[in-house]
């Protein structure tokens, strides 16, 4: 209520400030994106989110027909698969792992994580992120609970930490000569645990949705995990980008902010601070198009980090 | 106008100052806080890495702390094993978890002869040096409780004898006089280590309803350092080609005139005295005078 008094006093008729205040004032933080149903309809409203449920979904799927039904498409989990008996695809980031521990790994290793390394490079590291890891789910259902019950404050550690992590990971591997972080890794471990079994891995999952439902708002994917720092770095030059190409016509709903996981990266885009152009280039964008579908003026869409248009 | 822009420039740089200091110090907490976390899930995974006794890695597993650091927990050993013998350890179970492990009295290792798990491993925890499963040591048996087991006991069991894939090599029947009834054999089942695979075929077979009595453990558990420093005469002796220290006298030994050399079995005696007839029968010794 203190804040209150230090608003400044809003003119009537005029579009309210851009700040997340203005949208709580408007109440839109709750349920972002009703005003994008109602000019575009349900299903366009939502639908990178549902072409993104869909990926991992069904990247899910294909790991798990073979086992619940026999139908050996893909074998394995997230960490490394071999698919139709001849891709075979490593997670990069536990390789790296691996070679800090001082281990050099068979070819096919280092083959199927060079696969995933140039995919990623090339296209966006973080689509692994909002596209592919399993917890996205978790961490989206936690974001999503906490906007509804209207949850506020928590602490949330610096957006720094993952990286500092991302090193330390690299350095507890040295040190112990082992893949120390997979101890302890909730993203390889919910995966696995979906096709392999659980054991008590759900307390670390449920652990996860409570930290970024109570805690810290995203919380996990947006502070601390080192793979999402790895895959961020990977990200650096990526190919596919969101670019805010109609910002003139944001009516500042903030709806994009309320909706996303890594709300510090859409500002330069949206309201041209520090760069000319309308193209998100930060790494930390997961390319998740939430915000693509959530703004009912049709600001934003999925591009590439060279189509430097705005209309 | 100097003035005015070198008291910018000044206060640009007071500002840069209190800027540069603060991202030092939240940098630091930073760093400081992540090193902590990291510190304990080093230190975490230093003592949840001990790998329990019943539990067995694939066969062609490098040395438990390679095997840590190679292992990505993909499961894809554990797919291509025929036999579901091979599982990944769950949180909670005292296996590092997601990496492949069994239990040799649940589901033993069946020694596939092209042996699928160690092809579909695409990292090297499972090393492809190795290509003839009998050449494998993924533990070694133990005939650990010789009250229990049948064979010790003078029955013939047999059971982990038999159903040893490297028969007569790994496990033999070691042909011993039964000193309690003294007319029968004991065929005492032994575990040779040069042949041993680990499998665990022996250990899942014994016949006893809980607990086995012949156990896979893992191979620093089971086994002894060698005495380098001992030579073995008879191995010294087959090597040489004749004895290094000449023939030995053989002495009598008291007692035993007109027996072989060698022949150690003691011979009945005068009948024992009749027991009292309150006192419960005495328990058969050496020789309980019983005839057929």
């Amino acid at each position: 209520m203190s804040a209150n008094t230090t608003t400044p006093p809003s003119v009537p008729g005029k579009v309210p400030e851009a700040s997340v205040r203005g949208a709580e004032m408007r109440g839109t933080i709750a349920r972002p994106g009703r005003e994008a149903v109602e000019a575009k309809g349900w299903l366009r409203a939502n639908k990178w989110l549902l072409m993104r449920r869909a990926s991992q979904l069904g990247i899910l799927a294909l790991f798990l027909i073979g086992p619940m039904f026999g139908i050996w498409i893909v074998k394995g989990n997230l960490s490394s698969s071999l698919t139709l008996g001849v891709l075979p695809l490593t997670d990069p980031f536990l390789l790296a792992q691996s070679l800090s521990a001082g281990i050099l790994p068979y070819k096919e290793a280092l083959l199927g994580g060079g696969i995933v390394l140039a995919f990623y490079l090339i296209l966006g590291g973080r689509l692994f992120c909002s596209w592919v890891c399993p917890v996205n789910m978790v961490t989206d259902a936690a974001a999503w609970l906490r906007r509804r019950l209207g949850l506020k404050g928590g602490k949330a550690p610096d957006a720094r930490t993952r990286y500092w992590l991302l090193a330390f990971v690299m350095v507890i591997a040295f040190g112990t000569g082992s893949l120390a972080w997979e101890w302890v890794n909730p993203v390889s471990m919910f995966h696995r645990g979906l096709i392999f079994g659980f054991g008590l891995a759900w307390g670390i999952v449920g652990g996860v949705f409570l930290y970024d439902l109570l805690i810290a708002s995203r919380g996990w994917c947006g502070h601390v995990c080192p793979m999402g720092a790895f895959y961020g770095l990977l990200g650096k030059t990526a190919l596919l980008r969101v670019s805010a190409d109609k910002r003139k016509a944001c009516n500042d709903c903030m709806d994009c902010f309320a909706v996303c996981p890594e709300p510090q990266v859409i500002r330069p885009a949206l309201k041209a601070v520090g760069q000319e152009h309308p193209v998100i280039l930060d790494q930390d964008c997961t390319t998740c198009g939430r915000c693509v579908d959530v703004c009912g003026k049709d600001v934003f869409r999925i591009t590439t980090r060279f189509d430097r248009s705005e209309s | 106008m100097n003035q005015k822009s070198d008291n910018n420039t000044s206060k640009q740089g007071v500002q840069a100052a209190t800027s540069r200091r603060r991202f030092l110090k939240e940098s630091a907490g930073v760093a400081g806080g992540t090193c902590l976390l990291s510190l304990g899930v080093g230190l975490y995974t230093r003592q949840a890495s001990a790998l329990p006794s019943t539990a067995l890695r694939p066969p062609g597993a490098l040395p438990e702390s390679d095997f840590l650091a190679a292992c990505v927990r993909c499961g894809l050993c554990v797919r291509d094993c025929p036999y579901d013998t091979l599982k990944l350890a769950e949180l909670g179970d005292s296996v590092a978890t997601g990496t492949p492990y069994f239990e040799a009295r649940k589901i033993p290792c069946e020694m596939c002869e092209d042996i699928p798990c160690v092809v579909a491993c695409p990292t090297g925890a499972l090393d492809r040096e190795l290509i003839d499963i009998e050449e494998a040591r993924m533990g070694l048996a133990v005939l650990i409780d010789q009250e229990t087991c049948l064979n010790y006991l003078g029955l013939r069991c047999d059971v982990c004898y038999r159903v040893c894939p490297v028969i007569d090599k790994a496990i033999t029947l070691e042909r011993m006089h039964n000193p309690r009834s003294d007319r029968h054999a004991l065929f005492l089942p032994t575990v040779h280590s040069d042949h041993c695979t680990g499998c665990g075929k022996c250990e899942q077979a014994c016949v006893l309803p809980g607990e086995s009595a012949i156990k896979v453990l893992p191979i620093q558990l089971a086994q002894g350092s060698r005495a380098d420093h001992y030579r073995r005469g008879w191995e010294e002796r087959d090597a040489a080609g004749g004895s290094l220290i000449g023939d030995q006298i053989e002495l009598p030994v008291r007692g035993m005139e007109g027996q072989d050399y060698g022949d150690t079995r003691l011979r009945p005696g005068p009948a024992p005295a009749p027991a009292p007839s309150d006192a419960p029968a005495a328990p058969g010794g050496l020789d309980s005078g019983w005839r057929p």
